[in-house]
Parts: C-alpha cells; structure tokens; sequence
C-alpha cells in the first residue's frame, strides 16, 4: 500500500453485535464532560446475482462496515461518517466529528436521546436462513425467474433484468447518555422486467418482492404480475383530459400515502413546510381513513425493536377516522415541542437522525374485492405512477404524477390507457377519498396495503 | 492521520494503491480463471454544512474507501468489493469476484501496467483548504439575502457541500488511469407563506471545481433568486390539464432531452431491446436542427469527468446530428461486444457498484432563433422557466419531467405563475415536435442521474425551445 495509508488494523464481517457494541461504547466512553457522544456502527454483506438468456449475466458481493458519530456540546451538533472500522478510521472519525461540532451554531433543544423507560417489542428480527443459502441456489433462483418470466406469456420477447439480492448486516447504536442498542437481520429479495411485444411496441413490466427469509418470497406472484402489467400494457392509448375518479392499486396508494406521511413528521412542522401543522384533532382525510405507523408488526421489514437513538419502537396513530392524531417525533422534535418521542429517528449508520415512518399501516376498508370497480362504475384504475420525485411538492400540497393502467367502463375494467397524468393536491386528495378495499394486498417487503378510491381527480393527456 | 492532511491538503497525491499491489490482485483473478479483470479504487472525502432557521443546523463529514474487483469471462461479470485494503483482502475479493467466471475461459496473460496516466487537475482552490469559518459565513450571507427578499418568506434552507473522489482503475489489457474529482455545490431553498399555503423556490449551482465556485456565483443572489421564486408562486394558478405548447427556458430544460431520449441512447438498455431507439441508428428521430451531444469533457460542467469508472478517456459524442441518430453511449463491456472503442460512458456510483452506460454532460445545441421570438410567436401556451426532475420508461419512451417554475403565455406575452407538477411525453413523439429552437443554449443545474439504483452527478443543457405539444398535468381545465 501506498504510504501505509490504508493500513488494515481488523477484518471485516468478524464482529457480532456484542462486539460492535463494545466498539461503540468505547469511542462513547472518549466523551469529555462537556460532550454528549452517540456512536452507531455497522457491518454487512450483500449478494446480487442477475441473470439473461439463461446464464449468470453478473454475480456481485461485497462486506461492508460503517461507523457514524454524533456529538453534542453545548447545544452545537456535529457529525461524522466513515466505511471502515479500522482503529484509525474510528479515530479520525471521532476527532471529525469534533471538529465539526466546533462550528455547530447553539440550539437549547439540542440534546441526545435520553432513555424513556420505554421497552422495545422484542420482536425477534434475526432469522440467520439468508446466510446459509448457497451461491448456488441464487443463481438457480435468478436463472429460474428469468425463464419462468419468459414462458409466461408468448408475447414476452425477453427479460432486461432478473435478479436476486440478499443482505446481512449487524449494528450497535451507543451514547453516553446510556443507549445502549444491537440489531442483526437479513432480507433477500428478487426482481424481474419483462418486455412485451406487439407489431412494434414494447412494453416494459416490472414487479419484485422482499422479505426476511427465502421461503416468504411470493416468486408466482412476482412472475404473474410483471407479466401482467407487460402484456396488459400492449396497445395502450394516450386518454382524454377529464376529471373523474380513480381507483390507485395497492402499491400506488402505499406511494400517495408515503408523500403524505412525510409532512406528518415533527421535523417539517417545526421548520414550517407541514401543510398539516396545526392541524392535530381535526379531520383532514375522509372518515375512512386510518393510518399509523406500525414498527411493531414482525411481518414487515420495517419492523424494528428501536429507533434511530436506540429509544423503543412503538406503534403511532398518525390519522384516525380522518381525523389527525399527532406528528412523529424524534429526541429533538420533542424537546422542542415540549413533547415525548415517538421513538420515530430514522437513520443510516452514514447520516444523523431524521424524523420518518419505519412502517406504514393502513386499515383496510369495506369495498369487496369483487365490488371494487363495480363502486366506480366509470374512471381509470391506476396501476403504475412516475414522477413522484418531480411533480409533487409535499409542502404546498401540490400533487401531478405521470399515470398509467386501465379505464373503468360500466363497472368493468376496459382498456388500456398511458402517457397521461393524474393531478390534485394531497390535502384535497385526502378528504376525496370516496372508498378503501376490503383487502389489504402483500406488498414487497411486507406492508400490506388495500386499494384506495379517489373522487375528483384531473387526468390529463390528450 | 498524516496521509489524511497529505491527501486534503495536495492537489497530487500519490498512487491510491501501488501498482505492484494492483498487478498481483490482478494475476490472482486471473489465476483464479478469470479472462479479463479490472481493479477500481476509490478514496472518497465529503463535507456539508446545513444552515436551517436561522442557525448552522449541522456540520458533517464523510470518508470512504475501498476496491472493487471485476473479472469477466465471455458474458458472465463476477464482482467483488472490501474496503479491507490489505494483501489477503484484496486478494480474497480478487478470488471471489473470479469464482464465478471459473471453467468458463482459457489461460490468459496480463498485460504489464505502465501508468497511471494522471488526470490533469482542474481545480484551483481545494474546498478542504478552506476553514469553515468562511463555509459558515457564506451560508448566513445567503439566509439574510433570502429573508430580506419579502415578508412572506417564512423559512430558508442553504445546504454548502463538497466532495473529492479520487479513483484508480487498472486492467488486465493494461489499462491504468487516475483521476482526481472534487466538485463543490450550493444550494438554497426558501418557503413562502401566503393566504393560499406554503409555496417553495429553489436555486443550485454546482461544479466540477472547488472553492473558486464563488467567485462566479454570488450565493446572495441565488438566494434572492430562489426566495423570489417561492413569493412569485404564491400568486400561482393552477396549470392547465392536456396537450398545450410547451416553451421551455434555456439550460433547465436539458432533463427532458436526459429522459425524452438519453435513458434511450444507452447501449446496455439498446441491446436488450429495451430502448424505442434501438436499431435506429441513421434514422431521422427528432426534428430538423435537433442536435444531441453527451460531452464528459465539458470543462467544469457537473458531469465532467478526465476519464470514465473504467478507465477510458471521456470524449464529445455526437447522438443526435440535425435529427439522424447517430451513436449510442457505450460502456467497455458493450464496446467490447461490438468490436468498437468505448465512448468514455462506463460509469458506477462507488466502489461498492459495478459500471453501466452512463451520460454525463448532455444538451441539444443551439439554434438560430431570438428566444423572444420564440414566446412572442406562441398565443397560448405554458412557459417552464425550472424544471425538477423527470423520469422515463425506456421501453415505450414515455417521460415524466417536473416543472418547478412555470407561467402561462397568453398572446406571445408571459402573464400568470403556474402551480407545480410533471409534464408528459413521449421521447420520439416529442423530439419530432419540437418546432422552434433558440440561440442562446446553456448549461442547467446540477443533477444526479439515477439507474438501477446508482446515482451518478450529471450535467445537461438546451437553448430555448418549444415543444408543439406535450401533456401538462395540472388540474385546469
């Protein structure tokens, strides 16, 4: 090596939670009095195999460790972050962190988490099966996805991505305010694009699933569906621009839902881009509606035993019938709102903690299944949405998302419709809910999620 | 850590790694059966200061480095990464990223490194150099200058940071080059109160260059320009709903050429039949006067680069000349297969990702028409002066592209601000639809390309132009 620079001082993936605990607290204990120190490291493995035309197209692998330290000092904050756990890594790391607390501005509310008393769910979140899965199966399993996607239907003409990914990883979160929490768990996961051919157009299909162990993945349901959303997709037609009602699908009013939650936090209350500030104990969505956040839930990969601070996790109402509950708080938020947290950090061992959701939950409605589009009679069920990152702006409410699936004509599903978009403002959107399915669909990664019906909608496209 | 203060304080490091070290990392994936194997190094620095209500809200810093390991044999890709740096870690990664490509090739020699070529440095003033004070400071001279812009302006947000990636990569075909990137970016965003709710506005700006950002940008007046944006919204009507003409302003509207037909040009998704544009090489695709260019050699442009992830110089490639397809993007592995030379486009997020067909700086280069003339010869219409970001099934070629600023034209005159939301399109429909473009092309904001869940610093850009008809998802009649 170059000047002994990246001298190696420990290996990789050798640690157990215990020992990264350690790790933790020793760097906490370096704190000096006027300092509050909360140190979070991490270690991980990932595989992902992609398959074309029947053969391994890349297999890729890798271990990973990160180290994150935060440190308060009269009421400054200052963070660092380093891929590496080597001595000299840590120590350059907390000496960064140092520094730049040296230039944080005082805040009075700034302070590490301080243990509520609160006990986690001990939810046991470490089943070790992805690790013992051999390389070969994974490559079967990717190899397998591609051909089965294949002859689902004779109009597919080929698979631009089949893929199976797994992941370990181990963590410890420590403070010298006393936190002390470990985490270890794993996921795999598999996805697959297929593309639909008619005459000359392509359509393109996706669908993927996630969970903690192999035999959770709902591989038919993965295949029928990528398939379904190609071929269905074939001759598709831009529509009219009209105001009408539209039915999302599950993963698409988990995507509506998800942009709502974000201003449901503290964090955008506070720094005044909530449109919902001032707003807890009155109605801002149809009776229907029930949301929370629900990290308790071990069917989920949000599920969690702690939060970004290592305080509990727990289950918060965030909308009941329609009527707004609260915000979600992290340490804080709280402080600052004169509040308790709501266990609700979110981080990576790389950045500080935010303020967010670890698994939204919504309770399903009365629409049957089989009555869902007869309710509408005539709309458009959208089944896919872009754009969310480009034309919805969650502080002023305003919602315009490119669009496409199917219209719905006399309470039957007609033809296929695309190049549209499907536009409205989340607070509007929220109290046009005029429906939820009965059925909460599985989606990936767990999060079961039910259709939701919205009145009043623009579609825009010819 | 004296290799730390070497390494932020130098303008030229030595060798991340030696190359006696990357030779035999190399040999041993071979050994291990590889037919070709590469060696990428990365040694990353980042530092950030966010200014929030008021105060400096945070200051962070980051360091990565590691190596990642490919090895090929005919189709098959094994990859390894560690950012265990030693002998027997790399050597380990070596014999895993080769274990799959293992049985499938002969016996293959390496050709002997002779570099690394060393990329030129383009930057005058390490940001690192630079204490914090002054970082501080400039983040307070932009908050006062967007509060003192209205009353209405409730909240500022101005985030400073910086970034320096230094890579070498080395193959087997004796391929070793570094570079040397550090790109500084500053932006500001404001949120304005009114009767009608909250409105925001943003401004970024961003190069391939260090602290002298500054001296070509006043972060006061991006300030103002972004809080002025914010206050101008609060006036806004909706935007109408279906098929309207389309102005977009100089520079911003370079993302839509990024989604309505870049994603296309990329190799790796042309030859899986996954692009509207495969096998259209020679063919009329856009309109007359349509000429696309991706140029990762554009001086400080945000997507500069000297060379590709993968070791290539990068190059000015022509995709579009006078609306005839001329090229696609090409990665090594692509180029490879169609016995042609790479075009520089080979890139990867870190370490931690194997390379893919990227853009770096793309835009559509300058026409003949007065901008003015352009707005003044539309009698109705929706001029987008910002636009976000966009997206884009390659497949079918139908984009989604956000518009963060926009104004109705009526009778060739700009009037009303418009409410936010996506336009939408198709990219070969769209390309034949453009009917007016102006001479005063530029460069646009900063972006970050996202693919198969890599995200890479881009840079795109476009003269005035006018689309005859695009779909604008507003909620108007």
């Amino acid at each position: 090596m170059s000047g002994g620079g990246w001298s190696r001082v420990s290996g990789h993936g050798g640690y157990d939670t215990d020992e990264l605990a350690r790790l933790a607290q020793g760097v906490c204990e370096r704190a000096t009095p006027h300092e509050e120190i909360e140190v979070c490291v991490s270690t991980g493995r990932s595989t992902t195999v992609r398959a074309y035309l029947g053969e391994v197209e890349s297999l890729k692998s890798g271990v990973s460790a990160a180290i994150g330290v935060r440190i308060v000092a009269g009421g400054r904050q200052g963070f660092a972050s380093a891929g590496s756990l080597d001595h000299d890594v840590v120590a350059d790391t907390l000496e960064a962190a140092r520094r730049n607390v040296s230039f944080g501005e005082p805040d009075p509310h700034q302070a590490l988490a301080q243990p509520d008393g609160a006990l986690p769910p001990g939810l046991d979140l470490s089943d070790a099966s992805v690790l013992s899965i051999p390389e070969s199966d994974k490559i079967a399993t990717a190899i397998d996805l591609e051909r089965r996607c294949l002859a689902a239907d004779p109009r597919i003409s080929g698979v631009r991505v089949a893929a199976w990914s797994d992941a370990w990883s181990q963590a410890a979160l420590a403070s010298s305010a006393g936190i002390c929490a470990q985490s270890e768990g794993g996921s795999c996961s598999v996805g697959v694009q297929p593309l639909a051919v008619s005459g000359d157009e392509t359509q393109i299909g996706y669908a993927g699933d996630a969970a903690r162990r192999i035999d959770e993945l709902d591989i038919e349901r993965v295949i029928s569906e990528a398939a379904e959303m190609a071929t269905g997709q074939l001759g598709a037609t831009k529509p009219r621009s009209e105001r009408l009602t539209v039915v999302l699908e599950p993963s698409v009013a988990a995507a509506f839902l998800r942009v709502v939650s974000s201003v449901l936090t503290a964090d955008s209350v506070l720094k005044g881009r909530s449109p919902f500030a001032d707003r807890v104990g009155e109605r801002i969505a149809d009776e229907r509606l029930n949301l929370a956040d629900d990290p308790t839930d071990p069917r989920t990969l949000g599920a969690t035993n702690h939060d970004g601070e290592g305080l509990a996790a727990r289950r918060n109402e965030l909308i009941n019938a329609g009527v707004l509950q609260g915000f979600l708080h992290n340490a804080y938020t709280a402080r600052r709102s004169a509040a308790v947290s709501t266990g609700s950090a979110v981080r990576s061992t790389r950045s500080m903690p935010g303020v967010g959701l670890h698994a939204m939950k919504v309770r399903p409605g009365d629409i049957a299944a089989e009555d869902l589009l007869a309710s509408v009679c005539d709309g458009v069920l959208v089944r896919g949405i872009n754009g969310l990152h480009s034309g919805v702006n969650p502080t002023s409410g305003d919602f315009s998302v490119g669009a496409w699936g199917h219209r719905i004509a006399g309470g039957e599903l007609a033809e296929p419709f695309r190049e549209a978009t499907i536009a409205s403002t989340l607070q509007r959107m929220l109290l046009d809910i005029c429906g939820i399915g009965a059925e909460a669909k599985r989606l990936a990664g767990g999060m079961a999620m039910p259709p939701l019906v919205i009145a009043d909608v623009a579609l825009s496209g010819v | 850590m004296a290799q730390d203060t070497a390494i932020s304080g130098s303008s030229s490091p030595g060798p991340l790694v030696d190359l006696d070290v990357v030779e035999a990392t190399l040999r041993a994936a071979l050994d291990a059966g590889g037919e070709w194997a590469e060696f990428f190094a990365e040694d990353r620095e980042s530092a950030g200061a966010v200014f929030d209500e008021g105060r400096v809200e945070e200051m962070n810093s980051g360091r990565d480095r590691g190596v990642g390991i490919r090895v090929t044999t005919r189709n098959v890709t094994g990859y390894a990464h560690t950012a265990d740096l030693s002998a027997q870690g790399l050597t380990d990664a070596a014999r895993t990223a080769a274990a799959v490509a293992a049985g499938r090739g002969g016996i293959v020699k390496m050709t002997p490194l002779a570099g690394p070529g060393t990329a030129s440095a383009r930057v005058a003033v390490l940001p690192a150099s630079i204490g914090a004070e002054r970082k501080v400071a400039l983040l307070r001279t932009a908050d006062d200058a967007a509060r003192s812009v209205d009353s209405a302006i409730t909240q500022v947000t101005v985030r400073y940071s910086e970034g320096r990636r230094r890579i070498l990569v080395a193959n087997t075909d004796g391929v070793c080059a570094a570079d040397d990137q550090v790109r500084t970016l500053f932006s500001v965003g404001c949120v304005a109160s009114g009767d009608g709710g909250l409105q925001t506005g943003r401004e970024t700006v961003g190069y391939t260059v260090g602290w002298e950002l500054f001296d070509s940008h006043d972060p006061a007046e991006l300030a103002r320009r972004a809080a002025r944006r914010a206050v101008t919204k609060l006036a806004a009507r909706p935007a109408p709903s279906g098929e309207v003409p389309v102005v977009i302003a100089r520079g911003g509207g370079g993302v839509l050429f990024h989604e309505a037909c870049g994603h296309g040009l990329e190799a790796d998704l042309v030859r899986k039949g996954a692009s509207v544009f495969a096998g259209r090489v020679g063919e009329q695709v856009a309109a007359p006067g349509v000429t696309l260019v991706d140029d990762g050699t554009m001086g400080h442009e945000w997507g500069a680069l000297a060379i590709d992830d993968e070791g290539h110089r990068t190059q000015r490639n022509v995709l579009i000349s006078d609306g005839v397809l001329t090229d696609y993007m090409w990665d090594w592995l692509r180029s490879r297969d169609e016995g042609r030379s790479p075009s520089g486009n080979g890139r990867r997020q870190s370490y931690t990702h194997l390379p893919m067909v990227r853009m770096t700086n793309t835009f559509v280069t300058n026409g003949e028409i007065d901008p003015d003339d352009i707005i003044a010869d539309t009698p109705w219409g929706v001029y987008v002066a910002q636009l976000g970001g966009g997206q884009v099934n390659t497949a079918t070629g139908d984009f989604v592209f956000g518009m963060t600023e926009a104004y109705l034209i009526e009778d060739g005159v700009i009037t009303e601000p418009l409410r936010e939301g996506n336009l939408i399109g198709n990219g070969p429909a769209v390309l034949a639809e453009i009917d007016a473009i102006g001479n005063d092309f530029a460069m646009g904001s900063p972006g970050t390309c996202g693919k198969d869940g890599q995200g890479v610093p881009v840079g795109d850009g476009q003269p005035t132009l006018r689309v005859r008809a695009l779909t604008v998802g507003g909620t108007a009649a």
